[in-house]
């Protein structure tokens, strides 16, 4: 059955609707399969090739057998079609394919619709500042395309400006709305089980390798701004999960139930504010050790703070911290058990060299004394690229190669200490951080994740002891770059490019984090805060109401405003007007321009004179065919003329 | 006008430029009159002169007519003149043994109705059809007008007895209704010293060819006019409406008359824009027979049409 369309496409609008194509898929392709965003280049040059040369466009069996091709593509790559990723994948593909069916105002209108779904799509993978500023960009060419469907033959320019001046008519709606619209804690609608993927940060287990994989990141994990002054870096212990249990290579959480932590603080506290970027894990990675946490945050049983749920947005938190403190003096016999173990027949000649150790000192604060020497003693290196390890890691580590990272020292300090009958365990986290100057809040990104460890000492309690300080001291005084080695391939944000890029960055970075606390940020606590500030009661019918108002009284003003413009002169009619009051003299409401150009001629001749072009420029304006120029010599003419008043 | 020299805008020569010169010789002391009566021609309307008898509104017509090399017919309207008296016959030819069509007088280019007013409301539709349909039916068979074809209608508005005075709707068909009146002091002493103006009108040569009236007037049908103009218009026609001293407002056909003589004075202007200049040289002779004042029976006063025209701000 063949349809004739009634509303066929002219060429000059297919453009158009390729741009806004283009703009609404061009950042997936740093999401999607390479395959995808390889197809759907293949399709585009192809319906370009098409329109550019005039062709007819492809049959709707070859569309077909496309449409099923490119699906069964999506099945295999994703296994399913519903879902964030496959989603978003579908509706590239059939974003490309609509291209070669561009016939009617009907096809038109799907590019512009699906071009505005698509733009929301991108806000899955990224809401910062470029991301805001790319996709208001394309709202622009999309809705530009669709101001071309409706007048195909207007130029360009004049396009571009309807399109824009109908978003920033729409600019105090998106702002009321914004502002007013009740904030819904949590995602709106449900989101599919794979939104949060692709999130970086710590996990709960620690095989060699896993935390420099995570240093290669410049990603920011959290932001602190502390009530009061920055505490020394060598407290930013910034306490992860606790990994208890040793499989001979792999270090994980313990599965043994918690007992309640008795803490002793024994210094002031310090009070902070957290901005916690989502990771997708329970811990909130509060300073060592927390002691007030946020509602519906609690400990682990291991000093680690948790979240109620994994965190999967970007999170405010108040928390406060004692960093001198003691913990649990008193253990559980099952939990020092636990912290002893080790598998058995592994890393022996570790075993030996702690036995040693632990023959030689009279306490176990003398064996802690012995490793730590052992480890600034010995050329141990620090680096990011350790050597690969064989069966009995530790072994070769502190025997052989002497090259880890902080991951390293802390596994093979807590198996020494177990071996020499100290309960012992590793710490993971992050340390140190970075101030930017510009707006006062420490950074703390994947690339200072860490890895520590604790021992337990009879009346002393858990103590951290940090081996990779014994190491390199620098780590922990001044931060990863000067830890490690001159000529060690780092990441290129960590390099520190001479002081105006260093600046540059600071500054962009604490944008994004006003970004991010203000714009991001603005959830139903602080919508609460506005609202009561602008008195109103905080309840979602008033705001509903205010909503209301609020769009009634915008829509109200842009009516206003456009009917003003509606009934105010046309550009020649106001420069007419412009001429008479700069003469002095006044046209009478019926009297014509040449009329009124006699009337002047018999009253002042001299003036006339100069009056008559002004009078042959208007008339050409208003009433010769339209000429582009003729607004600009009435104009010229009307600069030309004296200033007199005629009393 | 505008200007005595030079104009602000147009001013350009154009075909009837030399017609209007030589009809200024005959009939003398009327350029307006004769500016308006060629307008009118132009924009392809008929005319109406309402005056006293003497005036040279046969001299005007005739004139007119051996200017532009029109066919030239007239007739003199009495009460007992019948349709077919205008129209034409067939009367039986015996030689042939068939009737043959005889064309009354309004086959012709140019017809000159003098005192339409005096015959009967049926001899005054006849022609009034034909003129608005540009063909008669007779004996029911259509025949079409020659083209150009334009009438010039007189009436005696003084001498009311025994006549028959054309209704609005027959008014309608007339695109401008001009009076001639008495001519100027100097004028006049011309005319008495150069004797009779028919010889002179009679002496004139066509200065145009049959076929180029038409292509003029299509030139003048197809004039600029800019959106501006026509709010002027419809502001005019407005007015009319919303007037107490009118009994009814302007038709659409009258606001469409009103632009088609507006072109072809912007034309004679030798512009190639109209405008509200030309709008208002136009409305008095288009409008006035169209507009009644609000007691019923007369024409609306010159005085009335010229307060609407200063009132109206042209937008």
């Amino acid at each position: 059955m063949k349809r004739s369309q009634p509303d066929p496409l002219s060429r000059e609008q297919t453009p158009w609707l390729f741009a806004a194509a283009l703009v609404t898929t061009l950042p997936h392709t740093l999401q999607q399969p390479w395959w995808l965003s390889a197809l759907g280049g293949l399709l585009f040059a192809w319906a370009f090739l098409l329109w550019r040369e005039d062709r007819r466009l492809p049959g709707r069996w070859i569309l077909l057998a496309l449409v099923v091709a490119g699906i069964a593509a999506i099945l295999a790559d994703f296994r399913t079609l519903l879902g964030r990723e496959a989603g978003v994948a579908t509706l590239v593909l059939f974003m490309a394919m609509k291209l070669l069916e561009l016939r009617s105002r009907r096809d038109a209108t799907v590019i512009v619709m699906l071009g505005y779904f698509l733009l929301l799509t991108h806000y899955f993978h990224s809401q910062d500042i470029p991301t805001g500023l790319w996709l208001l960009f394309a709202l622009w060419v999309v809705t530009a395309a669709l101001v071309r469907l409706q007048a195909a033959t207007m130029p360009p320019r004049e396009n571009l400006f309807q399109a824009g001046s109908l978003l920033a008519q729409a600019l105090p709606f998106m702002l009321v709305l914004y502002l007013l619209f009740p904030r819904i804690n949590g995602p709106l609608w449900g989101l599919p089980a794979d939104a949060f993927t692709g999130q970086t940060g710590l996990s709960d287990s620690m095989a060699p390798g896993n935390i420099a994989n995570l240093v290669r990141s410049g990603e920011i994990a959290f932001r602190v701004r502390f009530d009061e002054a920055l505490p020394a870096r060598q407290q930013l212990y910034w306490r992860g999960p606790v990994l208890e249990s040793f499989d001979g290579r792999t270090w994980r959480q313990s599965t043994r139930p918690a007992n309640p932590e008795r803490i002793e603080e024994l210094g002031p506290r310090i009070a902070y504010e957290m901005t916690l970027e989502a990771h997708g894990q329970r811990w909130l990675l509060a300073l060592d050790a927390p002691v007030t946490l946020p509602a519906g945050a609690n400990l682990d049983g291991r000093l680690s703070a948790l979240a109620p749920r994994p965190v999967e947005k970007r999170q405010r938190l108040r928390l406060s911290s004692s960093p001198a403190y003691r913990l649990n003096t008193a253990e559980s016999p099952l939990s020092l058990s636990d912290n002893l173990r080790l598998p058995a027949n592994n890393n022996p000649q570790t075993r030996e060299l702690a036995r040693n150790w632990q023959a030689q000192a009279n306490d176990p604060a003398e064996v802690i004394a012995l490793a730590l020497r052992h480890f600034r003693e010995e050329p141990f290196h620090y680096t990011l690229q350790p050597p690969l390890l064989g069966r009995d890691g530790i072994d070769d580590f502190l025997f052989r190669t002497r090259r880890g990272f902080c991951e390293h020292y802390a596994a093979a300090f807590v198996v020494l200490m177990r071996n020499a009958g100290i309960p012992a365990r590793v710490v993971t986290g992050y340390q140190g951080g970075e101030l930017n100057p510009r707006d006062g809040y420490l950074v703390v990104r994947q690339s200072e994740a860490h890895a520590w460890a604790e021992v337990w000492l009879e009346q002393r309690g858990w103590i951290r002891v940090d081996p990779t300080a014994a190491v390199a001291p620098e780590r922990i005084e001044r931060g990863i770059v000067d830890a490690l080695p001159a000529g060690e391939p780092l990441p290129a944000f960590l390099l520190r490019h001479g002081d105006w890029l260093h600046d540059l960055r600071h500054r962009w970075e604490a944008l994004n984090n006003a970004w991010n606390q203000h714009i991001l940020g603005y959830d139903t606590q602080r919508q609460r805060d506005l609202l009561s500030r602008l008195g109103f009661a905080v309840d979602w019918r008033q705001l509903v109401i205010a909503l209301g108002l609020a769009c009634a009284l915008i829509l109200a003003l842009v009516t206003a405003w456009s009917l003003r413009q509606r009934i105010r002169p046309a550009p020649e009619i106001r420069l007419w007007h412009r001429a008479q009051r700069r003469i002095g003299i006044h046209c009478a409401p019926g009297e014509t321009p040449l009329a009124f150009a006699a009337r002047l001629r018999a009253a002042d001749p001299a003036l006339a004179a100069r009056f008559d072009p002004v009078v042959r420029h208007f008339m050409l304006a208003r009433y010769a065919p339209d000429n582009p120029n003729s607004l600009a010599a009435l104009a010229a003419a009307v600069k030309r003329l004296p200033r007199r008043r005629i009393a | 006008m505008s200007s005595k020299n030079t104009p602000i805008l147009g001013g350009r020569p154009h075909a009837f430029t030399p017609i209007l010169d030589a009809a200024n010789q005959v009939i003398l002391g009327k350029p307006a009159e004769v500016r308006l009566a060629a307008a009118c021609l132009l924009a392809g309307g008929h005319l109406l002169i309402e005056d006293l008898p003497g005036l040279g509104k046969t001299t005007l017509a005739h004139t007119l007519a051996r200017l532009l090399g029109l066919q030239f017919a007239r007739v003199q309207f009495t009460a007992d003149l019948l349709p077919a008296d205008i129209t034409g016959v067939s009367i039986f030819d015996r030689e042939h043994g068939s009737f043959r069509f005889i064309p009354g007088p309004v086959f012709s280019q140019l017809l000159l109705a003098d005192e339409i007013n005096r015959a009967t409301p049926k001899t005054q539709s006849a022609l009034l059809e034909a003129m608005e349909e540009g063909q008669v039916s007779i004996e029911g068979e259509t025949r079409a007008l020659p083209s150009p074809f334009f009438v010039i209608a007189t009436q005696n508005p003084a001498d009311q007895i025994g006549t028959f005075p054309l209704p609005e709707s027959q008014l309608d068909r007339f695109l401008m209704r001009i009076e001639l009146g008495y001519p100027g002091r100097d004028a006049e002493r011309a005319l008495l010293a150069a004797g009779s103006r028919r010889q002179a009108s009679d002496q004139l040569a066509s200065l145009l060819t049959p076929e180029q009236l038409p292509q003029l007037q299509a030139e003048v049908a197809a004039l600029h006019v800019s959106p501006a103009l026509i709010d002027y218009v419809q502001a005019l026609i407005e007015a009319t409406r919303n007037h107490a001293g009118f009994r009814h407002g302007l038709s659409p056909r009258a606001g469409l008359a009103l632009l088609s003589a507006a072109r072809a004075w912007a034309w004679l202007a030798g512009r190639d824009m109209v405008l509200p200049d030309d709008v208002q040289a136009v409305f008095a002779p288009v409008a006035r027979h169209r507009l009644h004042g609000a007691q019923g029976g007369t024409l609306a006063s010159r005085a009335e049409i010229d307060a609407l025209l200063a009132t109206v701000a042209i937008p």
